[in-house]
């Protein structure tokens, strides 16, 4: 896949890094602010998505990078079942129970575990629209050959 | 507030109209954009900002993908002849309209006013949640502790998703 301009790539370049950073804010303010795992993955996938299609990349390239995304999706959703069973473990035996200590409302560390169920949330929307976008790409450079 | 939401809800039918009718396939994925942008106006007006974020960020995702997409087939439009069985299947499509279209006035007659809240579960949750999770975001509180199964059960939709997409696609490439 090709790249474009040089006036495309600069303003990339300096955008994406905000872009990913606004994700990772909106994801760990996610028990605070408006926003959670799901708005934040999906601006994390955009980042990935925006420096792809301005940089381009070759085939080989994309396709590890495919396996490790379609990887860290797979953990993220059993680390999210493996909370939820903690949970049943943990004090009353209830699925998906908060067994973590709430601590105050308002602050950064607090909400017990919910925080974890956003981060996991994150990583597993932010890495299965990468893939879906990274397999159809691939599809695309395949049928070229 | 309700006039802009008529005026918003109107843009949204015309871009919908127009998506479907349009000759060009660039120009009526563009339109269709029209629709989700201004949903997210509407969701910011009903105060739903968590809803707004995430509409704006997947409605943008899906526009490159559709566009890039687009770009990389036929663009023309396929002409289709009316003959006598489309007339039929268009008569009754509006005979259906008119039915749905009466049955929905008698329901919309059993509601409350418009921005009045009809369910018990919804005042409970508001009251109970900060002091129940420790979340000071309810919405994140009732999706992650409440409703825990409902946000299980969307991201293995999202992971079946995925895992289809690569089956499907990557069996097609080997060939």
């Amino acid at each position: 896949m090709k790249g474009m301009s040089i006036i495309v790539k600069k303003v990339a370049q300096l955008i994406a890094g905000f872009v990913f950073l606004y994700g990772i804010y909106i994801i760990a303010h996610g028990h605070l602010t408006p926003g959670g795992g799901f708005a934040g993955g999906a601006l994390l996938a955009g980042a990935y998505i925006l420096s792809i299609l301005a940089y381009g990349s070759d085939y080989l390239k994309l396709k590890e990078e495919q396996t490790e995304s379609s990887l860290s999706e797979s953990i993220s959703i059993l680390l999210i079942l493996m909370l939820a069973v903690a949970g049943m473990l943990m004090g009353i035996k209830v699925f998906f129970n908060n067994f973590l200590p709430k601590g105050t409302i308002g602050e950064l560390i607090s909400a017990g575990a919910i925080p974890l169920y956003n981060i996991f949330i994150g990583i597993e929307v932010a890495s299965a629209l990468l893939t879906i976008f990274l397999a159809l790409i691939i599809y695309k450079e395949e049928i070229e050959e | 507030m309700e006039l802009t939401l008529s005026i918003l809800l109107g843009f949204m039918i015309i871009g919908a109209l127009f998506s479907l009718h349009a000759k060009d396939l660039l120009s009526a994925v563009i339109a269709c954009g029209i629709v989700g942008y201004s949903l997210v106006i509407c969701f910011l007006l009903l105060r739903a900002p968590d809803l707004a974020i995430v509409q704006i960020v997947v409605e943008t995702i899906t526009l490159i993908i559709m566009v890039a997409v687009v770009l990389n087939s036929t663009r023309e439009e396929l002409k289709v002849k009316i003959d006598t069985r489309q007339i039929i299947n268009i008569s009754l499509a509006l005979l259906f309209i008119v039915v749905l279209f009466f049955f929905f006035i008698q329901a919309t007659d059993m509601l409350n006013p418009f921005g009045e809240h009809t369910l018990r579960m919804a005042s409970a949750y508001v009251g109970e949640t900060a002091a129940k999770t420790g979340s000071a975001n309810l919405v994140t509180g009732i999706v992650f502790d409440f409703r825990g199964y409902d946000t299980l059960g969307e991201a293995t939709v999202l992971f079946t998703a995925a895992l289809g997409v690569l089956t499907i696609l990557r069996l097609k490439g080997k060939k």
